[in-house]
């Protein structure tokens, strides 16, 4: 029998539903996976080899009890460190909340629990996922399973890593620029980011909030499908959660089925900065969805060159006021209360101390520019140009079902290299950050290697709002032809560890 | 011309309440010089007349029932605080020594 962390999560609760195996030598063989490789790859920031064991035992139990089990019950998951957790600490990757146990679960921890997933443990994230490299976390950098000398990419490195590495057949993460899709992109697996407002927000630890959405990793399309199922929908505990049914997806995911649709290529993202060997598969995936059936055409977008700069605005903007939060006063880090300090002294010194460099630049440029005098030349111009980009999305769904670009502009680069330069290191979300400013759905999916470097390269498809169905039709279509032409999934061209 | 001076920079650090030191000022000052010079190409855009977007749904006012629920514990609530007394966060002084 090929190796249960090999396997994917369908084929896993396919197993345990047979009963062939069971949810304890499911998550046994993941506890002795990531004891075996994640010294390397330092994907996890928390484990509980005792209550992972203690969850799947109960999964087990239910299901001889003959009870009726949800489509992943006994499926071991990842779970990014910035959902808060009752049973386990929950950082965020900040030193300001280390050791810091959350009172109250997420909803999207709840319904993993209630979908009888089973909790690996917390992964590692870009400090208050505000990064693209997962070395901006406090707690040292994540590896990428395909180069342990490179980034797994950010903010959700530690998820993508984790699946990259079998340590875990699904993860979670959080987009709020591109934190879902740039990873899963430079580590050669499936990550989504839903409708904004698809996924709950309670009790994930919020950076931009009208940005932040919790999406899926996983090594298939179908995987991340069934997982965006399990933890998306109306949550009546966030206000900007919509009430309407879940989009299909898991049923699109098994359809794969394109012909006649109408595909856009954005032409505004080509050119200086893409790497050639991230083009060159971007420019043959777009002729595989051609030969699949789909009509492509050229698409302009003309204000996705602004959406950059303008995310660099609003997203830091909505950081400053969320981490006012961290007072010192309630929860988290306190330094300096030696009885001579006023609270407010004790706050600008924990603040100091507990939030790494990244998060005091946008700390810093987000009260820059909501400050007076300056609200209307930057924060006020840059909500401007969200409603451009919205409306240049708008006009190109007129034209097209899709549209699809690279993931990224490059492979993963190496540990270090932008690390003292947030300006290239932004430049890793170009394209998926529009996205995000319009709250639209997408998706990446692996497209190939690049030639120069034999690193992963991922194709990104969006679509409308609530139209999260039809990413993962494309992704599965696409998947399903280039695994026919690789004898395989992508991942099963990376070295071992 | 700078974007931003370090004074400029020095007073931001103090309204995001950040004790920051004279090192991280000046790398800070350096940094966010670029940023902003970067982030200011927003204004090259015609955007006369086009109304804000704050936010990506078309929601306003998202009301619930004013109803009673369970709630956290005065014990839960506590438990992560840094300092508690008598079911209460204990905090630095907040007024001054004459107040």
């Amino acid at each position: 029998m090929t190796e249960l962390t090999r396997r994917t999560a369908a084929e896993l609760a396919a197993l345990m539903a047979a009963g062939e195996t069971s949810a304890v030598e499911v998550a046994q063989a993941h506890l002795d996976r990531i004891a075996a490789v994640d010294g390397r790859i330092e994907a996890f920031l928390h484990t509980d080899p005792e209550g992972v064991l203690e969850q799947a035992r109960a999964v087990d139990a239910r299901r001889a009890a003959g009870e009726e089990l949800g489509p992943l019950a006994g499926v071991p998951i990842a779970h990014k460190d910035v959902f808060t957790t009752r049973d386990m600490p929950t950082t965020a990757g900040s030193k300001i909340l280390e050791g810091w146990r959350p009172p109250y679960d997420a909803t999207v921890t709840a319904r993993l629990r209630a979908a009888g997933l089973v909790i690996l443990g917390k992964t590692n994230l870009d400090e208050f996922a505000m990064g693209s490299s997962t070395e901006n976390s406090a707690y040292g950098p994540t590896r990428n399973p395909w180069d342990t000398s490179r980034i797994p990419g950010g903010s959700s490195g530690g998820s993508s890593a984790a699946v990259a590495a079998y340590e875990a057949p699904l993860a979670t993460g959080t987009d709020t620029g591109g934190s879902i899709r740039q990873p899963a992109s430079v580590t050669g697996i499936v990550g989504a980011k839903p409708t904004y407002g698809g996924s709950s927000r309670y009790g994930l630890i919020a950076f931009a909030s009208s940005l932040d959405t919790p999406g899926p990793f996983a090594r298939t399309v179908l995987d991340a499908a069934l997982l965006h199922e399990a933890f998306s929908g109306h949550d009546p505990m966030d206000a900007t959660s919509i009430d309407r049914p879940v989009p299909p997806v898991v049923e699109a995911a098994r359809r794969a089925e394109i012909a006649g649709l109408r595909v856009g290529v954005v032409r505004e993202f080509a050119g200086d900065g893409y790497q050639a060997g991230v083009t060159a598969r971007f420019d043959e995936a777009v002729e595989l969805l051609e030969s699949l059936g789909a009509k492509v055409v050229e698409v302009s977008c003309p204000h996705f060159e602004y959406a950059l700069p303008a995310y660099y605005l609003i997203a830091p903007s909505e950081c400053s006021s969320n981490l006012a939060r961290f007072d010192a006063m309630r929860y988290g880090l306190r330094i300096g209360d030696d009885g001579s300090r006023s609270a407010e002294e004790v706050m600008a010194l924990t603040r100091a101390e507990g939030f790494g460099p990244e998060v005091k630049r946008r700390i810093m440029l987000g009260t820059y520019a909501l400050s007076s005098g300056y609200y209307d030349a930057y924060y006020g111009k840059a909500q401007q140009v969200r409603t451009l980009i919205t409306r240049d999305f708008e006009a190109a769904f007129e034209q097209v079902d899709v549209l699809v670009s690279p993931t990224t502009p490059t492979t993963a680069f190496p540990i270090g290299e932008r690390a003292d330069d947030p300006m290239a290191m932004y430049l890793a979300d170009l394209c998926t950050i529009p996205s995000n400013l319009a709250g639209n759905a997408a998706i990446s999916v692996p497209c190939g290697l690049a030639d120069e470097d034999g690193l992963p390269v991922g194709l990104q498809i969006m679509a409308p709002p609530l139209a999260d169905d039809r990413v993962y039709r494309v992704a599965a279509a696409v998947e399903r032809a280039l695994e026919s032409r690789w004898n395989g999934p992508l991942l099963a061209k990376a070295p071992e560890l | 011309m700078s974007a931003i001076t370090r004074d400029e920079v020095a007073h931001l650090a103090r309204l995001s309440r950040l004790a920051l030191g004279e090192d991280e000022l000046d790398h800070l000052a350096a940094q966010l010089d670029v940023i902003i010079s970067a982030v200011a190409r927003v204004q090259e855009v015609t955007a006369e007349d086009i109304p804000p977007t704050s936010h990506a749904l078309p929601l306003t006012n998202v009301y619930r029932p004013d109803e009673v629920r369970p709630s956290l514990s005065p014990e839960e609530a506590l438990a992560g605080a840094p300092a508690a007394e008598d079911q209460r966060f204990r905090v630095p002084r907040i007024l001054g020594e004459e107040a």
